[in-house]
């Protein structure tokens, strides 16, 4: 990045200059990202759904990537914008590992993806804004990490579960019903889907489980054997599995009182 | 002031390419072999940390022989071409051919621009293909040319008579254990015509794997997977490989 912003400035993100415009600019948005912690490693996963306005744009949209072998960011917040910036991070981190021999630790990484969003803070306050969920397994201290973000770059460590965009608050009920410290990963993955089926039922700009289209939320994990994106068919297994159970109970699974 | 010796331009670029076969002599040399599943880098390095093998990008590799800084300087160039290159186009678009033509121009300018001393190093940029047909070797001398090779290639010190003898022992289709040990016999023959030993910790291997299933091929082999590629036979080169993943 700072080799692109010395040699070819207009081809990072965050370099535009915007017109002023009047109310806010309409560009596909991307909405629902969950990430949970397990004993070795972290889960990560998102909608599939992208919005503009009142309008579906897309219904099969990725928005959980690999940043590099050990970590992945989810994107919430203008879509296109997003995708870039993923692309231009993990960029930085091959380049760095390329350069350096070594790979980035968590910490840099985190830091470094902060540094971008705040890069773009001046199209933010014009309604464009980007807040990615970043998730890794830290090598060196042999557990999994969630860090979540704000518009302006703040950067936060979170500790069990995290959830960004439009959903986050109904998916981040969810999981704080249903988090414990010891989920196994088969465990952690249904979670996450159950946090994002619990966005979906109250946050219209989330999307559920797409029976008919057979479009289900990616789940990815990261353990110390690395990144790993499960594949359509145990996606749709976790789905279907909820699904039947929700046919008897519309809420999900009901957490203790006392 | 004094008036400057005429030197003629055949007589300094002839002492150019003196000073710069030179250097190159001086370090030790080191292979580039196809293999069935990929390309293999062997060569002699008693550093763990200053590495002459190096990945430039998915398919690409790079290899040098020389002057480390010189060279270190080349291949940081060249990653910053090809994820350049990647980011602004697309992934597909960073070849092998595309940046042996950037270091021959850079190697070419450098050699002939009477301000600066030529570089003293010899590259090999490798590109592994789809299939064998498709990899693709380049060797840069230190004047800016591009030599197209096939098979194996050999660059440093002693590189011809290694070529030689690679040229004579080499195969298609070899199996990696069978391409590296070859690579170590080629590398452990002394000029004047004795074997000495090379134990594995002093050697330095990479290859680029086109079974691999991750986008970048490259990876380096060291410690015991290294140990076993040289003692066993071919046979259990499939196992050791798909072990490491």
């Amino acid at each position: 990045m700072d080799f692109l912003s010395e040699h070819q400035p207009e081809i990072l993100p965050g370099n535009r200059q915007l017109p002023p415009t009047q109310g806010v600019i309409e560009a596909p948005h991307g909405t629902t990202i969950v990430a949970v912690t397990f004993p070795g490693g972290v889960v990560l996963a998102g909608d599939r759904r992208a919005t503009m306005g009142n309008v579906i744009a897309q219904r099969d949209i990725e928005k959980v990537f690999p940043a590099d072998e050990y970590s992945a960011v989810g994107i919430a917040g203008t879509a296109g914008l997003a995708v870039e910036m993923v692309k231009l991070f993990q960029l930085e981190l091959e380049h760095f590992e390329k350069v350096e021999g070594a790979q980035l630790s968590l910490e840099g990484k985190a830091n470094r993806l902060s540094t971008m969003i705040r890069s773009n803070l001046g199209m933010a306050m014009q309604g464009l804004a980007v807040v990615p969920l970043f998730a890794g397994f830290d090598v060196d201290r042999d557990k999994g990490r969630i860090f979540s973000y704000d518009v302006t770059g703040g950067r936060s460590e979170e500790h069990g579960f995290a959830a960004t965009g439009s959903g986050s608050i109904f998916a981040r009920g969810a999981m704080k019903k249903l988090f414990h410290d010891g989920l196994t990963e088969a465990e952690a993955t249904t979670l996450v889907v159950q946090a994002l089926y619990d966005a979906a039922d109250d946050d219209s700009a989330t999307g559920g489980p797409d029976v008919a289209r057979r479009i289900y939320p990616i789940v990815t994990v990261i353990t110390e054997d690395g990144f790993r994106r499960l594949t359509d068919e145990e996606g749709s297994e976790i789905a279907r599995a909820i699904l039947e159970r929700r046919l008897e109970r519309p809420d999900g699974p009901r957490a203790a009182l006392l | 002031m004094s008036t400057p010796f005429y030197v003629s331009p055949q007589q300094a670029m002839a002492d150019r390419a003196e000073y710069a076969r030179k250097g190159i002599a001086r370090g030790r040399s080191l292979v580039v072999l196809q293999y069935a599943d990929g390309i293999v880098f062997v060569g002699e390095n008693p550093s763990r940390a200053l590495h002459k093998f190096s990945e430039i990008y998915d398919r690409i590799g790079f290899a040098a022989a020389g002057k480390y800084n010189e060279y270190e300087n080349l291949r940081i160039g060249g990653v910053r071409y090809a994820d350049l290159r990647g980011y602004t186009y697309d992934r597909d678009d960073v070849t092998a051919r595309g940046l042996a033509n950037v270091y021959a121009q850079t190697l070419g300018t450098i050699f002939s621009s009477a301000a600066e001393k030529p570089y003293e190093v010899e590259l090999v940029v490798a590109e592994v293909g789809e299939t064998p047909e498709g990899d693709q070797i380049y060797r840069l001398p230190h004047d800016g040319s591009i030599v197209d090779e096939h098979g194996s290639v050999a660059v440093g010190g002693s590189a011809e008579q290694i070529s030689g003898f690679l040229d004579r022992e080499h195969q298609e289709g070899m199996s990696l254990a069978e391409a590296l040990k070859l690579a170590v016999r080629a590398l452990s023959r002394d000029t004047n015509g004795t074997e000495r030993e090379i134990p594995a910790e002093r050697l330095e291997v990479a290859v680029l794997d086109r079974t691999r299933p991750q986008s970048r091929k490259f990876k380096r082999i060291v410690g015991r997977q290294l140990a076993r590629l040289l003692e066993t036979g071919g046979a259990s080169t499939e196992a050791e490989s798909s072990e490491e993943e």
